[in-house]
């Protein structure tokens, strides 16, 4: 038992350790390129952290998003940002000037240690042992209509917090599109390698997506988790050339985008217009409303990632 | 100290990290990291609290915003890029004018 409480303390002093390196040599190290590589490698050594807490669930959501699509969005970033920087310097050769930053790196850092020995206190001076609100949780966990506490919480007793982040969401996409969108990014014919782990990977990204829509009702997983491995079906398909059918970029993609969001909003009225509170099921149909929710904000939630990802504006049919 | 203890001090160091870093690096993809690595800081300050349970379950309520956050952090990070490939592409350098050389 002692062996192993100090195998647990060394593993948690190197992950503590590995967050720190990988995080200061991420913001530091001077080429772009592998800056992003390691706040990759960052993201996946923070699930880690996530299972080490007891929070598999978090842990799914950060491997695909965390790690996976905002890696994904940042390579396509710099891709953009090289391309840009290129065609400027070709354009105008005298106005390059080198950036440099003339404030004091001194300053900011011993204010910072300040700050940082403030909030070390107030976490070390918080109670060492406080159950929350997991009582209450695991009180009610019967009516909510599924026994991931995790899940109860997100689609159920805070299903408020969840509406709203679907429609952040959906504004980030609105805001993208608003703004002119991107240029798409470089349509180079898919190797070999990557046309056929296409092929191969997406059924099987798509089932794993279900499974875990399905899961999430009494295990780790759930609708962000499945719509994230959807988003990455997606980015592939993207990656390897594949776009949407014109036709399908405009009604069909906006109406999936909106499902999630909005089938939300007609439960939060409807158990108004019930007598009851925003969003409080009756607790007999909790299980199938959370299930067709869930099920829309997957597939909102895969779909507007990988717009994000592609970045383009879907055309006007007047406006060519 | 706990290990929840220990991770909640290692997201404090992580947040400080990342908002050193937003101060002082001038190229916008480096603050748009920063940024995400004081928001995994925050993250992982709310988990690690939410381990205070003795040999229970940990408190399911701060999992739940952690995974929000994570969501409404990818998007804030892609709405992010897309204003610095504008400004990129406007100018060839994703740097914000600091107003004294113009």
């Amino acid at each position: 038992m002692e062996a192993l409480t100090l195998l647990q303390w060394i593993f948690d002093t190197l992950t503590g350790l590995g967050l720190w390196w990988l995080a200061w040599r991420a913001l530091a190290s001077p080429q772009l390129f592998r800056a992003v590589v390691l706040f990759v490698a960052f993201g996946l050594l923070m699930a880690l952290a996530w299972v080490r807490l007891d929070a598999p669930d978090i842990a799914l959501a950060e491997v695909a998003i965390g790690a996976g699509l905002t890696g994904a969005l940042l390579l396509a970033a710099l891709a953009r940002l090289t391309a840009a920087e290129k065609a400027q310097n070709v354009a105008d050769q005298s106005g390059k000037r080198k950036y440099t930053v003339r404030t004091s790196r001194w300053l900011p850092a011993a204010l910072l240690s300040v700050v940082a020995a403030g909030l070390a206190y107030s976490v070390l001076s918080f109670p060492p042992s406080s159950a929350g609100l997991s009582v209450e949780v695991a009180a009610n966990l019967d009516i909510s209509g599924v026994s991931n506490p995790v899940t109860a919480v997100l689609l159920n007793f805070r299903g408020y917090d969840t509406l709203l982040e679907m429609l952040v969401l959906l504004l980030a996409l609105l805001g993208v599109w608003s703004l002119g969108g991107l240029s798409p990014p470089r349509a180079a014919p898919a190797g070999l390698v990557l046309d056929t782990l296409t092929r191969v990977l997406t059924p099987v990204l798509i089932l794993v997506a279900a499974y875990l829509l399905w899961v999430g009702g009494h295990a780790p997983g759930g609708a962000f988790q499945a719509g994230s491995v959807l988003a990455a079906a997606g980015v592939l398909l993207l990656l390897a050339g594949w776009r949407p059918h014109p036709g399908m970029t405009q009604l069909p993609l906006r109406l999936v985008v909106v499902a999630g969001p909005g089938l939300f909003l007609v439960a939060a009225l409807f158990t108004i217009v019930m007598g009851r509170h925003l969003l409080e099921y009756p607790p007999e149909r909790a299980r199938i409303l959370i299930v067709i929710l869930e099920t829309a904000a997957a597939l909102s939630i895969g779909t507007t990632l990988a717009a994000l990802f592609l970045g383009e504006r879907p055309r006007d049919k007047e406006r060519p | 100290m706990s290990p929840a203890i220990f991770y909640a001090l290692v997201g404090v160091g992580l947040f400080c990290l990342g908002l050193y870093a937003l101060i002082v690096r001038a190229h916008l993809l480096r603050k748009i990291l920063a940024i995400n690595v004081m928001g995994s800081g925050a993250f992982l300050v709310l988990a690690a609290l939410a381990k205070r349970t003795a040999n229970a379950a940990p408190d399911p309520v701060p999992h739940a915003m952690v995974i929000t956050g994570i969501v409404v952090a990818v998007s804030a990070t892609a709405f992010a890029l897309m204003l610095m490939s504008k400004v990129a592409a406007e100018t060839g350098q994703a740097v914000l004018p600091d107003g004294r050389s113009e």
